[in-house]
């Protein structure tokens, strides 16, 4: 029996192996902050300076953690559909797009049964947006499964084709009709009182904690569902079949599975939660859908925050909470920091490309690591094997 | 109204506005062709777009520097960017034998806030600069009409780029460093039991890639477009990735599907010119529901790398 055995003998008795396993991630954030102290120290700032004033601008007051939670909520649907997509195989990145179109067709129900009652209005927005993000997606899937397009260029693709379709449609048929002349704002009407989601805070205290903040209940909706997918992907047998297609296509297919199907189902739940993304957005927030004619007006980036947030959190639904949070502190703290430090935000998207490389970078050694568990459970096996057969 | 649409700039426009999509696409392709995707192409023209767009702006700025050798600098600089870019990401999928869709992406967002950083840092308010002019035939025969105006009123890098078309499938299929990129990319096993270095033939693809990414951005900023602002690609890379499957991974393809992709996008232009009755979203997305399609019925499936996004590691 060799040193290295006990020591994970140890580790798996004590579950602290799995918590290693957290480590890689760990370790490519602090490599990320390593780069981007770099880029600082190059940009004439102090790193110290810039990291407390981003932490300040995050979490410093308490409007600032509620605003900060408000800029997690779509990232947390994006990135609860995009576990799901990744367990499943599906490199999904069009998020942008297919929170677009939840917005859209959220925003229109919203719209149209405005007046009537405000929790069949809102329940049936939040059910509207889901499928229109989930066929934006499912599209894609289809795309994937039966002609072989790479899913990933054809959700970038799609994101662009929904920034037009909103451009053309708040320009046009939704826009706000008390706003109609030539020097109009691209958006829609406010949705009526009863449609919108209900501000979010902790009774604790006169006043309650966040009760005159953004803070709205999409938050509380997010991370409800995080829990329900987490139980859906690891406790049910559908979870199981999405996350054996994405593990092993061959292996899947031969034991019955139908891979074309997976596909498919996996990106019509992805562009279901980012659908509900824009819907939420709407809904709680903005009141009604506006952009700026830019891609990113609407949806802040948070398709493509999303992503990384998934792949910070390990690709858990679960890990996602506080990857997002993390992530509306990155850009929360990113404006303050530019405000008092004069450097850039898109330090911060920089910064993301790095965690995403740095992180998926990291695979090579959680393989190596589960590998070399492998080898030597089974040689312990073996050895216990022929014990019991010379005795 | 069709002589309206279907002018002599038009077609010289599409011409021109290949060229990015070209350097891009056909960098693309070697990378590919030895088995790896590189998804952060847009990331690494942004950054060698807004490097070759800084020196040619120094250099313009200053008056030290004569003209041509200020341009010379800016694509050096930009194939140097497009290099470095290209190593990094050859480490990170071969060596790391990272995922090779997301770790593009990565890349992607990297030279995207990074250049817009620099951008912002270092310049400030979107500018344009001289940069390469048309060049001067002989013979006048930038005068020949029709004629003259499509084929003999471009710059410098356009001509290179279609020229680099014929060398990339003589590389590709006639020498020797072609055929070790071909086996690599269908049978990186058999490749390496032929004594062939699989990581070596694909770092070197990776980085010629990458070289030819920064020189498609730094001939986006400083050939075609001559400006260069914040996100300044809009995704040109990407399509260019889409291209070489559109292309089944050969050269010419690649360069007839860039001609139509920018033809068609030269058209959408037009169109807004000369303000026909089509919303001008339905234009601009035009060129992305012809990606989609081409991609859906590419004629890829014979010349697909079969290796395509697998990483190779001896003994497995």
């Amino acid at each position: 029996m060799n040193d290295s055995s006990t020591v994970t003998r140890i580790l798996r008795l004590t579950r602290l192996n799995q918590v290693i396993d957290f480590f890689p991630v760990l370790v490519a954030l602090l490599l990320a902050l390593v780069v981007a102290s770099i880029l600082l120290v190059a940009l004439n700032a102090n790193p110290f300076d810039a990291f407390s004033s981003m932490l300040q601008g995050a979490f410093g007051t308490e409007n600032a953690t509620a605003e900060t939670l408000v800029k997690a909520t779509p990232i947390l649907f994006v990135a609860i559909g995009i576990t799901v997509a990744f367990r499943g195989g599906m490199i999904n990145i069009g998020g942008e797009g297919q929170m677009i179109m939840g917005a859209i067709a959220g925003t229109t129900v919203a719209l149209i049964f405005g007046e009537g009652n405000g929790f069949i209005t809102i329940t049936l927005a939040m059910i509207v947006g889901f499928i229109a993000g989930a066929l934006y997606g499912g599209l894609a899937g289809f795309l994937k499964a039966y002609f072989d397009v790479n899913e990933i260029l054809s959700t970038i693709m799609l994101n662009q084709i929904a920034v037009q379709m909103m451009n053309f449609l708040l320009n046009g048929v939704l826009l706000d009709p008390a706003d109609a002349g030539i020097n109009h704002i691209p958006k829609t009407a406010r949705i009526a009182e009863v449609a919108q989601l209900p501000r979010l805070f902790i009774p604790i205290g006169e006043p309650a904690i966040f009760e005159r903040t953004r803070l709205h209940y999409g938050l509380l909706i997010a991370i409800v569902l995080a829990v329900i997918i987490y139980i859906f992907l690891w406790r049910t047998a559908m979870g199981y079949r999405i996350r054996a297609v994405g593990e092993n296509e061959r292996a899947s297919r031969y034991a019955g599975i139908n891979v074309k199907r997976q596909m498919i189902f996996s990106m019509l739940l992805a562009g279901g939660f980012a659908g509900l993304a824009g819907v939420v957005q709407v809904l709680g927030l903005q009141y009604r859908l506006q952009t700026d004619g830019s891609p990113i007006g609407f949806t802040g980036n948070a398709g493509f925050n999303g992503i990384v947030a998934a792949l910070f959190g390990g690709l858990n639904p679960i890990g996602a909470i506080p990857a997002s949070a993390f992530f509306g502190g990155l850009l929360v703290g990113a404006q303050k920091m530019q405000r008092d430090l004069g450097v850039p935000a898109s330090l911060i998207t920089a910064v993301n490309g790095l965690i995403v490389v740095f992180v998926v970078s990291s695979e090579i050694f959680i393989r190596r690591r589960a590998k070399r568990r492998v080898s030597v459970e089974s040689s312990e096996d073996n050895l216990k094997k022929t014990v019991e057969v010379k005795e | 109204m069709i002589d309206q649409i279907f002018t002599a700039s038009v077609f010289a426009s599409a011409i021109r506005l290949a060229t990015p999509y070209i350097f891009a696409a056909i960098g693309e392709t070697f990378t590919q062709r030895s088995g790896v995707l590189n998804l952060g192409v847009d990331g690494i023209m942004l950054m060698g777009g807004f490097m070759g767009f800084y020196v040619v702006h120094l250099a313009e700025k200053a008056e030290v520097l004569a003209s041509p050798i200020g341009l010379l600098l800016g694509v050096l600089v930009a194939l140097l960017v497009g290099a470095l870019m290209g190593l990094a990401m050859a480490f990170i999928s071969v060596t790391l034998q990272a995922k090779q869709g997301i770790s593009g992406i990565g890349v992607y967002l990297f030279g995207l806030g990074f250049s817009e950083l620099l951008f912002q840092q270092l310049i400030g308010t979107p500018q344009s600069v001289e940069g390469f002019q048309r060049i001067a035939f002989p013979f006048n025969l930038n005068q020949v009409p029709v004629i003259g105006e499509i084929f003999f009123n471009h710059n410098l890098l356009v001509y290179l780029a279609f020229a680099l078309v014929p060398i990339a499938a003589y590389v590709l299929n006639k020498t020797t460093f072609g055929l070790m990129i071909r086996a690599v990319g269908q049978n990186p096993e058999a490749a390496d039991a032929m004594g062939i270095n699989v990581a070596q033939v694909r770092y070197a693809t990776v980085i010629i890639g990458g070289m030819l990414a920064g020189l498609a951005g730094a001939s986006l900023t400083i050939a075609v477009g001559k400006v260069f602002q914040q996100n300044v690609t809009a995704g040109i890379g990407f399509i260019a990735v889409a291209l070489v499957y559109f292309g089944g991974w050969r050269p010419y393809h690649v360069m007839m599907g860039a001609l139509l992709f920018s033809f068609v996008n030269a058209l959408q232009l037009q169109i807004k010119v000369i303000g026909l009755n089509v919303p001008s979203e339905f234009a601009t997305m035009a060129p992305y529901v012809i990606t989609i399609i081409a991609l859906a019925f590419a004629s890829k499936r014979q010349e697909q790398p079969t290796a395509l996004t697998k990483p190779f590691e001896r003994g497995e």
